[in-house]
């Protein structure tokens, strides 16, 4: 027996072997048109049950579905920010099986010729960047919904999302980590967001996903047996999900058993996965080319007008951030993490040049109170000039920085300039070297204690004589002009 | 007067002019339909009221001196596939009886705006699958030259109303000579138009890629009539073809000097019955007599036409009819349980025999390791197929065949073998698969006095050629003056 032959026997049964995590991921984007895919309904989400419904996205006998066309360019537009190869060709298939939220008992969707082929996308975390692949991204409809009625022990089908357009973006097993998996999902959705095709709201079913999960020994290039998993409805649940499924294979493996290919799905109270169905049980949709539709042929001229169109991206916009305005990573990271976040903060950059104070500005007070208020940033009180207006008051010492606060929250609640807030509130500094000197004298002949420590030598007490003068003040004091006229005085008196 | 006797295009003038009333018209044809429905049993459903309510509009608008359309006031049967707004339509099956229909299909829509009247819908075989009406999901339907034969199928009631003066023309759909066939074998003129010339929106799909829907005449003017009412592209459907439409009447032109018909050497086949051959070739003296040259062509791939439909139209069937689950409309069985339970009841007892068997053949060929022996394949075959009719177009202007190889036969003699009955369509099917256009026009009486059928095909959007060789042939010879005696 050689020496490596012994070697494989004692790794087989070693309970120490290490394993490689290997994660696939299939998201399900919601794209925004205005109209369903394949006929005139009102798409979106929500509304009473079957409202936004028609004798076509109902399957009624003798229908025909025909390809709305603000879909085709939105998922085009998709495919392109993922660096997809949009395929001037490509066709719809039939994927058949029966379920009552799927009135035709087919879905549309498409089979061997997707819209968007190979593409990738490169996932930054935690200061490294790994480029994932992207092994295609189909348009398909969406189906209905069941409504159970436990009580009346029947359900009912609400049909209003049936044939809302669904991107269903697929990336290459190249996920190693529950974190990788849901940083790829906040880039996937943030880009999403940034070309402005999806709305991608996890909470309201317009972002969805699925997770492909095998285990394989380190340094093996045969994948392991996959398992899927369904039903994760946040970002945590995804990570969560992923993390309790990797322990189970991993469990599995370890006691020497084997992994079923099946199909379970997460449950977010217990945190487990639970078996749906096994490869046996698992359907055998028949995919055909839909001969209702005719193939999808786009002309190269069309594609790049799209490509063209497109936006900076988070990633290239951040990156620039750093460079342009001297930004460190992680603001840059907030900023443009939202288009209009980072729109927001270009508007305002445009009417200053002090960029990183602007930033704090925006990620601490504007976004907080957006938060409170449960507002988004276009929706902001406080425009970006305003927000401009105010930084510059800052800057030639008008008003503290702390005084500042008091004026943007009044700001974000009036809507009005920060110099009016400021002249109506009398908040103006008092730079008036005159005044403040009979403040400083007062606060000093008032306070003989800490005068006296001060002057024995306990420099904290500086700090509660400058207090004391910034409350007598209504804040409202120069805090450098009284830091050196207190220190002038001590010294001097 | 019998105004149930008139064609289309003569109703329409004496209409228009005021000789008669399109209530006085519908009237006619309702009286006839109880003198002989009894026997010939073609409608699944009269609609007396909605008839007679659309033809006295008629009558208003004409007395209003409004243009009441190219059809105005001339009743028409529909077949029971095309979705009438409001009124139930069950493509034959009892699986779907209880549906009423939401909306128009667009011939329908078509129509009415063109004048037309509705009687009612026509029987059929069970979504469409069928050549002689036998598989319908009420009764068989007889054929009105012996109502112990059947009319053909699967739009026999179509035809049959037609034949037996019923209505004036009507409406069928073909998907693998649905049209053609009963039309040759009720003896009059039956046309499938090009696949995309008219809109298939609101046609209850059987195999969507062959389906077509197309009219049924009197005589080649009511064809083109009908044609030019329903044709276009529309919208509604991706497949239909953003052609123009010409206008289809001024090709009934009675010349066809010089014009190459082209005549498969396949088609002369075993099993073609003696006197379909004999009246065939006659028919052919006729054109060869009006100064059009016959030249023998090859079709050498039409032999395995029958195996490739029935791959590709099963294949699509068996996905267009999983919808009839019981679920949203028509029939379900209440008394069951479970979800799978409902689904597979409610199929078993809603659809009859040839239905399963199709359903069951088209989910097997498009079956994970099967799909590309057979339906990969299929669709290879298929290209071939309109290959070589392609080759033949570019030496002739048209390919003339029979229509059926036999004429009307027993009703009940040919349900035990299904594969003998999927022979009989042996001439139309290539045309669907090539998505020709072709008509059925008679060309005689066999020996039985049955009538037979003469096919003409002609290169996409080609009707023309059709119609002008078909009123051609119309113009000189008697047969479609010939009516049954009921």
């Amino acid at each position: 027996m050689t020496t490596k032959h012994r070697h494989e026997t004692n790794l087989i049964f070693s309970k120490k072997k290490l394993y490689e995590t290997v994660i696939g991921l299939e998201v399900h984007v919601q794209l925004k048109s205005r109209t369903k895919i394949f006929c005139g309904c009102a798409a979106g989400s929500g509304g009473e049950p079957n409202t936004r419904v028609c004798p076509i996205c109902l399957g009624f006998p003798g229908v025909l579905p025909v390809l709305n066309r603000k879909v085709l360019e939105l998922a085009v537009r998709a495919g392109l920010a993922l660096n997809c190869e949009v395929s001037e060709f490509s066709k719809f298939d039939r994927k058949n099986y029966f379920y009552p939220d799927l009135p035709k008992a087919y879905q549309i969707s498409q089979f061997d010729l997707p819209l968007n082929g190979p593409g990738y996308l490169d996932l930054r975390l935690e200061g490294k960047t790994r480029r994932i692949g992207i092994t295609r991204a189909h348009l398909e409809e969406d189906a209905g919904k069941l409504v159970h009625f436990e009580n009346d022990g029947f359900s009912g089908v609400d049909y209003n999302r049936t044939g809302v357009p669904l991107l269903e973006i697929v990336s290459d097993p190249d996920l190693r980590s529950p974190r990788e998996a849901s940083g790829y999902l906040k880039a996937i959705r943030s880009i999403m967001r940034y070309i402005d095709v999806s709305d991608c709201d996890m909470e309201k079913g317009s972002f969805r996903c699925d997770a492909n999960i095998s285990l394989r020994p380190v340094g093996s290039e045969k994948l392991g047996v996959k398992v899927e998993i369904k039903n994760m409805n946040s970002f945590k649940g995804v990570e969560r999900a992923i993390a309790y499924e990797v322990e189970r294979q991993r469990e599995a493996l370890e006691s020497g058993e084997e992994i079923i290919q099946e199909t379970r799905l997460y449950n977010a109270d217990s945190q487990k996965t639970f078996s749906m169905r096994s490869k046996e049980e698992a359907h055998d949709y028949r995919y055909f080319p839909d001969p209702d539709l005719t193939p999808i042929v786009l002309e190269r001229e069309w594609i790049e007008g799209i490509r063209s169109s497109l936006p900076e991206l988070p990633d290239p916009r951040g990156d620039r951030f750093q460079e342009q305005y001297g930004l460190p990573e992680y603001d840059a990271g907030v900023l443009t993490a939202e288009r209009q976040l980072a729109d927001y903060f270009e508007a305002a950059a445009a009417l200053t040049t002090k960029y990183k104070t602007l930033s704090n500005w925006i990620m601490v007070e504007l976004l907080g109170k957006l938060n409170e208020a449960d507002l988004e940033i276009k929706d902001s009180p406080v425009s970006p000039i305003q927000m401009a207006g105010l930084i510059s008051l800052i800057e030639k010492g008008a008003i503290s920085g702390k005084i500042g606060k008091q004026v943007f929250a009044e700001m974000f609640k009036t809507g009005k300039e920060a110099e009016v807030v400021v002249e109506e509130k009398g908040l103006l500094q008092i730079s008036d070297t005159g005044e403040l000197d009979r403040i400083v004298e007062e606060v000093i002949s008032n306070n003989p204690g800490p005068v006296d420590d001060y002057r024995g030598g306990k420099k904290q007490a500086l700090g509660f004589l400058v207090g004391q003068i910034m409350k007598a003040t209504r804040g409202k004091a120069n805090p450098g002009l009284v830091n050196q006229l207190l220190r002038d005085k001590l010294y001097n008196p | 007067m019998n105004l149930n006797k008139p064609t289309a295009h003569e109703i329409v003038d004496m209409v228009g002019n005021g000789k008669v009333t399109a209530v006085e018209v519908t009237e006619s044809c309702l009286s006839r339909i109880d003198e002989v429905e009894p026997v010939i049993r073609s409608f699944i459903r009269v609609d007396r009221e909605g008839a007679l309510s659309m033809a006295g509009d008629i009558d208003r608008r004409i007395a209003a001196g409004e243009n009441p359309g190219i059809l105005a006031g001339v009743p028409i049967a529909l077949k029971d596939i095309l979705s009438v707004e409001g009124k139930e339509i069950t493509c034959g099956s009892k699986i779907l009886q209880g549906y009423t229909a939401p909306y128009d299909a667009t011939v329908v829509r078509k129509l009415r705006e063109a004048g037309a009247v509705f009687l009612g819908q026509t029987n059929m075989d069970e979504f469409a699958m069928g050549s002689s009406t036998e598989n319908s999901g009420y009764w068989p339907t007889g054929n009105p030259w012996d109502p112990t034969r059947v009319p053909g199928g699967s739009s026999g009631g179509s035809a049959a109303v037609v034949a037996a003066d019923e209505a004036i023309t009507s409406l069928g759909s073909d998907t693998g000579g649905s049209i053609r066939q009963p039309a040759a074998l009720c003896g009059v003129a039956g046309m499938k138009p090009t696949y995309g010339r008219v809109s298939r929106y609101g046609l209850i799909a059987y195999a969507s890629s062959l389906d077509q829907i197309g009219p049924f005449g009197k005589d080649i003017e009511d064809i083109a009539l009908m044609l030019e009412a329903i044709s276009g592209y529309d919208p509604l459907d991706s497949t239909s073809a953003p052609v123009e439409v010409p206008r289809f009447r001024d090709s009934l032109v009675d010349d066809i000097a010089g014009m190459k018909i082209g005549v498969p050497r396949e088609c002369f086949v075993e099993g073609m019955e003696e006197g379909v051959e004999e009246m065939f070739r006659a028919g052919l003296e006729v054109f060869r007599s009006l100064g059009a040259e016959i030249i023998e062509i090859e079709l050498p791939r039409i032999p395995y036409s029958v195996a490739c439909y029935y791959i590709l139209s099963t294949a699509e069937a068996s996905s267009n009819l999983a919808r009839y689950d019981g679920v949203q409309y028509g029939v379900r069985n209440r008394e069951e349980k479970s979800l799978l339970s409902m689904y597979e009841s409610t199929r078993k007892d809603g659809f009859g025999e040839e239905v399963k068997r199709r359903i069951l053949l088209g989910t097997y060929v498009l079956s994970a390791g099967y799909y590309d022996a057979y339906y990969a394949k299929s669709l290879k075959v298929r290209r071939l197929i309109k290959d070589d009719f392609d080759r033949a177009f570019s030496v002739c202007d048209s390919v003339v065949m029979p229509t059926s190889p036999c004429t009307a036969f027993k009703l009940g003699s040919r349900m035990a073998d299904p594969l003998q009955m999927y022979l009989s369509d042996i001439f139309t099917i290539g045309v669907n698969l090539a998505g020709l256009p072709a008509i059925s026009i008679n060309c005689g009486f066999d020996r039985e006095d049955l009538p037979v059928g003469l096919q003409i095909i002609a290169p996409p959007f080609a009707e023309g050629k059709i119609l002008r060789a078909a009123y051609t042939f119309e113009r000189n010879t008697e047969f479609h003056k010939r009516k049954p005696e009921l």
